[in-house]
């Protein structure tokens, strides 16, 4: 069997997870953490396909799909930095809210079709044998979810402005001692979270399965939540984590098609094991956990007048 | 924090107040729908998605707007679209039964147990359920012989294939799905020998992501025809995609591929829902149980399309021969994955066999799982 269309699979199956995890990052270091990131990757799924059916431009629609994950973001971060409410039960709140406004503005969308959209590629690169399909043949979100990631990364460790969200995100009264403005950085924190979730969900309604059907997202948010803390909020972790996700995916699918008799419903199961058991490895070494985990992360920060 | 108890209330209000306009938005969509005159008979359906999924809910819906069209002026129809199977079904059932609706169709497996126990408290309403297998004096079932279907779908596919290899995508291991699989593969070999299935369970009747995903990697393993028993366009969008062929499963889909869908199995439930709900106007309704195909028109092929003509020619053969009774799909000699032969040759598998399905032929790649 040719092994590269598998990686093509494996590619398109994890850029929606590294996408949303990208802004989960930023947010959580920031300290807040937005459990809504399958809300608004729906919400922002929906509105990139409604404007796809409607003007047929992609780029539109991407960014149509972002800016709507930026709105439902924005009631979040109203919701919990302004009005200091709880941060979970926000963030479960504003997924539930996210699955049940997308139906309902789906509602008329569904059984449409749509033309994927046009590749990105970079034509006489592309037709280098193995490596030219591999690294040219994709689509501008693949590219996007990987500029990212890096960006992020760089910006958390080697910039001014991360440095200081990540202080707002250790420690925000310290932060706030410093005259940084704890809240303008954490809104900023969430909004780009709210961006990216925007993005994995156009990717899903675009790319991935170019349709539009209730709760499509499949729990690919919590996945991607999942890999905040699988990657220990490190931004090169969480972009192997993505594809360890995404290749477990797609394997188990093949080692079906191959006809080795393994329960459907354990190969299913595998990515999240997979997560609970790092999980239960990290959590065994506690400096790990200290060394990256925001140690402000969830808690409601409250000026002292 | 005086702020976090008033923002908690707040959003329990604004729960409260959500709820209630859905509950009564609900109502008001039954009750609304039903509005007629005292010589109208009503009739209700029930359905298990939205009535825009493509697929299954749209069929049946499709059989309510042509019970209108049939009997206009001396009926009134409702429906309650997207109802969830356990106890949110029996709430809804029970509305349209008190609501005067005097025929009513619940069209998924789970509502099975829900419209039993309504019908127990309205024994004047007549209770039509699909695909279970519980009936009582006003409770009937009926269901459609899809595999017929599945049998020519899986003639074409053994004359178009070239790496002579199936990519199933299929729901969950129940005798229904199986034996859509075995009827394909046994469809496939009676033109071509060499036919093989691969099947990929997805553990999901509507998850258009993982569907496309399966369908990926059956391709990616060298099918080049796919099939589906899932409820989304997904595996035929892929299949549009990656240049090989496919089929529709459960209505038309050839939008969603106009250049790989091969033809589509289509649920066509217009006749049933006329003639049911006419005998309930006149009163010779009887609670029965029917497994209807080709023959009664309650399974349909969409046109054969994107085949060569012979293909084309030898699919229409089978299909009239499946109709006039001259062929069965499970016709003997059928031997299971282990060379054991199941059905002799000169006899055809019985209803029991067909009904309680849990054996792959031989050709289907993989072990069934249990």
């Amino acid at each position: 069997m040719d092994a590269l269309p598998v990686v093509l699979t494996i590619i398109t199956a994890s850029t929606p997870l590294l996408l949303a995890a990208t802004g989960e990052l930023v947010t959580e270091k920031a300290g807040v953490l937005n459990l809504g990131v399958e809300g608004m990757m729906l919400v922002g799924a929906i509105a990139a396909f409604a404007t796809a059916v409607s003007t047929g431009s992609g780029l539109l629609a991407i960014l149509v799909g972002a800016f709507s994950g930026v709105a439902v973001a924005a009631i979040f971060a109203i919701l919990t930095l302004t009005f200091l409410a709880n941060q979970v039960a926000t963030g479960l709140a504003l997924t539930i809210f996210g699955v049940g406004l997308s139906a309902l503005i789906g509602s008329s969308f569904v059984g449409i079709s749509l033309e994927p959209l046009p590749q990105l590629n970079v034509e006489f690169l592309s037709t280098i044998p193995i490596l030219g399909e591999l690294l040219f043949g994709h689509d501008v979100l693949v590219y996007l979810s990987f500029i990212m990631i890096l960006l992020a990364g760089y910006f958390l460790s080697k910039t001014r402005p991360g440095l200081i969200l990540r202080a707002v995100g250790e420690s925000h009264d310290s932060a706030h001692a410093l005259g940084y403005s704890v809240l303008t950085v954490r809104y900023l924190a969430v909004l780009f979270g709210g961006f990216m979730s925007g993005l994995a969900g156009s990717y899903l309604s675009l790319v991935y399965t170019p349709l539009w059907a209730e709760n499509m997202t499949a729990g690919r948010g919590w996945i991607a939540l999942a890999l905040v803390v699988f990657g220990t909020w490190r931004a090169g972790r969480i972009a192997f984590g993505a594809y360890l996700f995404g290749a477990i995916t797609i394997l188990q699918l093949h080692v079906q098609g191959w006809g080795i008799n393994i329960a459907s419903q354990f190969m299913t199961m595998l990515p999240y094991i997979a997560t609970v058991v790092v999980l239960v490895l990290i959590s065994q070494d506690r400096t790990k956990i200290k060394m990256n985990a925001p140690q402000s992360i969830g808690k409601a920060f409250r000026p002292a007048k | 924090m005086k702020t976090e108890k008033l923002l908690f209330g707040l959003l329990i209000l604004a729960a409260a107040i959500a709820a209630a306009v859905f509950f009564y938005k609900q109502s008001q969509d039954v009750s609304k729908k039903t509005m007629s005159t005292a010589e109208d008979t009503k009739v209700g359906f029930v359905y298990v998605g939205p009535i825009g999924d493509h697929g299954w809910t749209y069929q049946h819906n499709a059989g309510r707007l042509a019970l209108e069209k049939s009997l206009g002026t001396k009926i009134k129809t409702s429906y309650v679209e997207s109802v969830k199977e356990g106890p949110d079904s029996e709430r809804v059932i029970q509305q349209l039964a008190s609501s005067g609706h005097k025929v009513i169709f619940t069209t998924s497996f789970g509502f099975m147990n829900p419209t039993l126990k309504v019908a127990k408290k309205f024994p004047n309403v007549k209770f039509e359920h699909a695909t279970g297998y519980k009936r009582d004096e006003n409770v009937g079932t009926y269901s459609a012989r899809f595999y017929e279907g599945r049998y020519i779908a899986g003639v074409i596919a053994g004359k178009v294939s070239k790496t002579n290899k199936i990519g199933y995508v299929a729901s969950f291991p129940i005798p229904e799905v199986v034996r859509g699989i075995n009827a394909f593969l046994l469809g496939a070999r009676s033109v071509n020998p060499e036919m093989t299935i691969s099947v990929v369970w997805v553990n999901s009747w509507y998850d258009p992501g993982k569907e496309g995903d399966a369908a990926k990697a059956l391709i990616d393993q060298g099918a080049d025809i796919i099939s589906q028993h899932t409820d989304s366009p997904a595996p035929l969008q892929v299949a549009e995609n990656r240049g090989v062929k496919g089929f529709g499963q459960a209505s038309d889909m050839i939008k969603f591929a106009p250049k790989a869908q091969l033809s589509a199995i289509v649920n066509n439930w217009d006749n049933y829902y006329v003639e049911r709900t006419k005998a309930a106007i006149d009163g010779s309704w009887k609670s029965q149980d029917v497994w209807y195909g080709l023959k009664e028109g309650m399974v349909k092929m969409a046109p054969y399309t994107n085949m060569p003509d012979d293909v084309q020619a030898l699919a229409k053969k089978t299909e009239d021969a499946i109709r006039n009774g001259e062929l069965h799909p499970f016709s003997g000699p059928i031997k299971d994955q282990t060379g054991k032969i199941v059905v002799e040759a000169g006899k055809v598998a019985d209803a029991g066999m067909l009904l309680g399905m849990n054996f792959y032929v031989e050709g289907v790649q993989g072990s069934l799982p249990k």
